[in-house]
């Protein structure tokens, strides 16, 4: 296991006359360019937002504005309006005239400064205005460090996406996945919009199934590095791992449950695959959930815990079931085609993402648990790994462009697209790490 | 179908006992003979004589390495999607099941392979259950289930590289490998 930083560059290629974010590439340091994010699409109703650059910020190590630009832009929710022939910007909301935003369209309008305080560090002033009705909506300050500035952007746009939408900002979350460069696996953990990875284990051995714990301080993942796959969970904060699941036979498909004590797993020890409790330390002996002769797996919690969702082919094609998280009767929920699998609980608990087969195609579909209505969000060939952001607004998963694994993302509603694309290797399994205050 | 099995193993393992080893080292150790000795007449060795071959020994008298036996095959292939074992390769886990139940102390690890389509999680599960196909027809054929552990790698260890249906049909594939090989 090491640990290794990966510098990345940002790029970002607007699609549908979002020119304004051109605004943005132009200021990103060229050397750190490894992840283009590409936008397909955008929200119903897009809300015209002005963010005017922050006074002292073009001197800092990472400029806070572009970030929180760009981390609007993607969720295809906003509009960005040009402040260019503003002179000078406004930094106070004395100086602001609000008229000149009306003017541009703009319904909301973010302002901010930057001071360098003795000890070296930033404090980061941000105001997130109404300029129709002259009020704020948001003041807040932040203290960072130079190494905190790209994390302070990601939280200034938690707070707009927020006061804005009325939804939780999840800009300031983690990603997980694989990266395969010719026969090394890296299981990597990178800021939601693809800055600052980190390779958090290297192996020679292929690595599936990164679980966030519900803390974001572990990850439960699969390795194959003993020549079969074996659950492990690594601590994040100091790198520990340990094997929890090592059986006779298989071991695999690691979900937490929300008390992030106990794990679902799949395990071979008694035949089949079938699904098991077990604690995350790796404690105790295994409690069987399923009880079938058939191939159970893909295991995920319901947010309150309750329930546990699972593919499983004991009707004859592989179908999402759903059960008591303590084991028992199950329920098959998906009846449309013949394969239908990796199920993923909605943030909120209302609706499931999972994969579909269609003819040759695999696509990421969403299915409402109250209405059973069905709706296909992706149209790849090869789509798979769906993983809700914290909010539930978009869903992360693995896809191929040229026989080569990129990740994208697509959001709940379908209405929005991006495509995430490290420049070397081939990505698979993301996993959208959890909200954390 | 048991009956059938049995058959068919015991004639493949005839078929491999046709091939006597025994002859080709002979010939090898004449020609190892030393120039020193010109007198000596290049007189054939008799088959099963004393001669003994210095380093060949090993690798040929293990039937699990001698090409012309069926037990080198350790490939099973399956069908897209199925963990039904095809008629074409019941002679091979036969033969297997039939060497394990000979030798008791050896032990297998049987590792199902799948193709690249599909979740990955399915696909492992799916390998396993071509490796427990496996399994279960040596145990049938007289393997004690303690010599037999499977395991899968599902999509994660294509053998072959591509992306078609000739790639696809080189993975879904079970491989049977003798511990301490």
């Amino acid at each position: 296991m090491r640990t290794q930083a990966i510098p990345y560059h940002f790029l970002m290629r607007a699609l549908q006359g979002l020119m304004p974010i051109l605004a943005a590439l132009a200021m990103t340091p060229a050397a750190r360019a490894a992840l283009t994010i590409e936008i397909i699409g955008s929200g119903a109703k897009q809300i015209p937002i002005a963010i005017v650059q922050f006074r002292a910020e073009q001197g800092l190590p990472q400029q806070i504005t572009p970030v929180i630009s760009a981390d609007l832009q993607r969720s295809g929710l906003f509009r960005m309006i040009d402040a260019g022939g503003v002179n000078p910007l406004p930094t106070e909301p004395s100086e602001i005239n609000y008229g000149t935003w009306t003017a541009r369209g703009a319904e909301a309008l973010v302002i901010g400064n930057v001071i360098t305080l003795p000890d070296g560090r930033y404090e980061v002033r941000f105001r997130l205005l109404d300029p129709l009705k002259q009020t704020q909506l948001a003041g807040l300050a932040y203290t960072a460090s130079a190494a905190q500035l790209r994390l302070t952007a990601h939280k200034i746009a938690d707070v707009i996406y927020e006061k804005l939408t009325g939804d939780v900002g999840a800009f300031s979350t983690r990603v997980t996945y694989v990266v395969k460069r010719g026969t090394r696996y890296e299981l990597q953990v990178a800021d939601a919009d693809g800055y600052n990875a980190q390779t958090v284990l290297g192996s020679n051995e292929p690595i599936i199934s990164p679980s966030w714990s519900p803390d974001g301080t572990r990850l439960a993942y699969v390795s194959f590095e003993a020549r079969k796959p074996v659950v492990y969970v690594q601590s994040l904060v100091t790198g520990q791992r340990q094997a929890v699941a090592n059986f006779r036979g298989s071991n695999s498909a690691p979900a937490w449950a929300p008390d992030g004590k106990r794990l679902a797993v799949v395990l071979t020890r008694d035949g089949n695959s079938q699904i098991y409790l077990i604690n995350a330390d790796g404690s105790g002996t295994p409690t069987r959930l399923t009880t079938s002769a058939s191939i159970d797996t893909e295991p995920n919690f319901s947010p309150d815990g309750q329930l546990i969702l699972f593919t499983s082919d004991r009707g004859g094609s592989p179908q999402i079931y759903g059960m008591p998280a303590s084991g028992g009767a199950a329920r098959r929920l998906t009846f449309e085609g013949n394969y239908n699998v990796s199920p993923r609980f909605s943030p909120d608990g209302k609706s499931f993402a999972f994969v579909q087969r269609n003819g040759g195609r695999f696509n990421i579909a969403i299915q409402d648990f109250a209405s059973r209505q069905v709706q296909v969000l992706t149209d790849g060939t090869v789509d798979e790994s769906p993983s809700f952001a914290p909010n539930g607004r978009m869903i992360l998963y693995a896809s191929t462009v040229g026989g080569r694994g990129i990740l994208a993302a697509v959001s709940s509603d379908g209405r929005v697209r991006q495509r995430l694309t490290e420049t070397a290797g081939d990505v698979r399994e993301p996993a959208w790490g959890p909200l954390v205050k | 179908m048991r009956r059938i099995l049995m058959g068919v193993a015991l004639a493949t393992l005839l078929a491999a006992c046709a091939s006597t080893p025994d002859e080709q080292e002979g010939a090898k150790v004449e020609e190892r003979l030393p120039a020193a000795q010109p007198t000596q007449p290049a007189k054939p060795v008799e088959p099963g004589t004393a001669t003994k071959p210095l380093d060949t020994g090993r690798v040929a008298g293990d039937p699990l390495k001698d090409p012309a036996n069926i037990l080198s095959k350790r490939s099973v292939y399956f069908d897209y999607d199925s963990s039904m074992v095809k008629d074409e390769f019941k002679p091979i886990i036969a033969a297997h099941a039939k060497y394990l139940s000979q030798n008791r102390s050896r032990r297998v690890r049987i590792e199902g392979n799948t193709d690249e389509r599909g979740s990955r999680e399915y696909n492992l599960a799916l390998g396993q259950r071509r490796a427990d196909a496996v399994k279960q027809m040596m145990q049938l054929l007289g393997a004690s289930p303690d010599q037999i552990e499977t395991i899968s790698f599902g999509e994660e260890k294509p053998k072959a590289a591509g992306h078609d249906e000739a790639a696809w049909a080189e993975n879904r594939r079970a491989d049977i490998r003798y511990q301490g090989e």
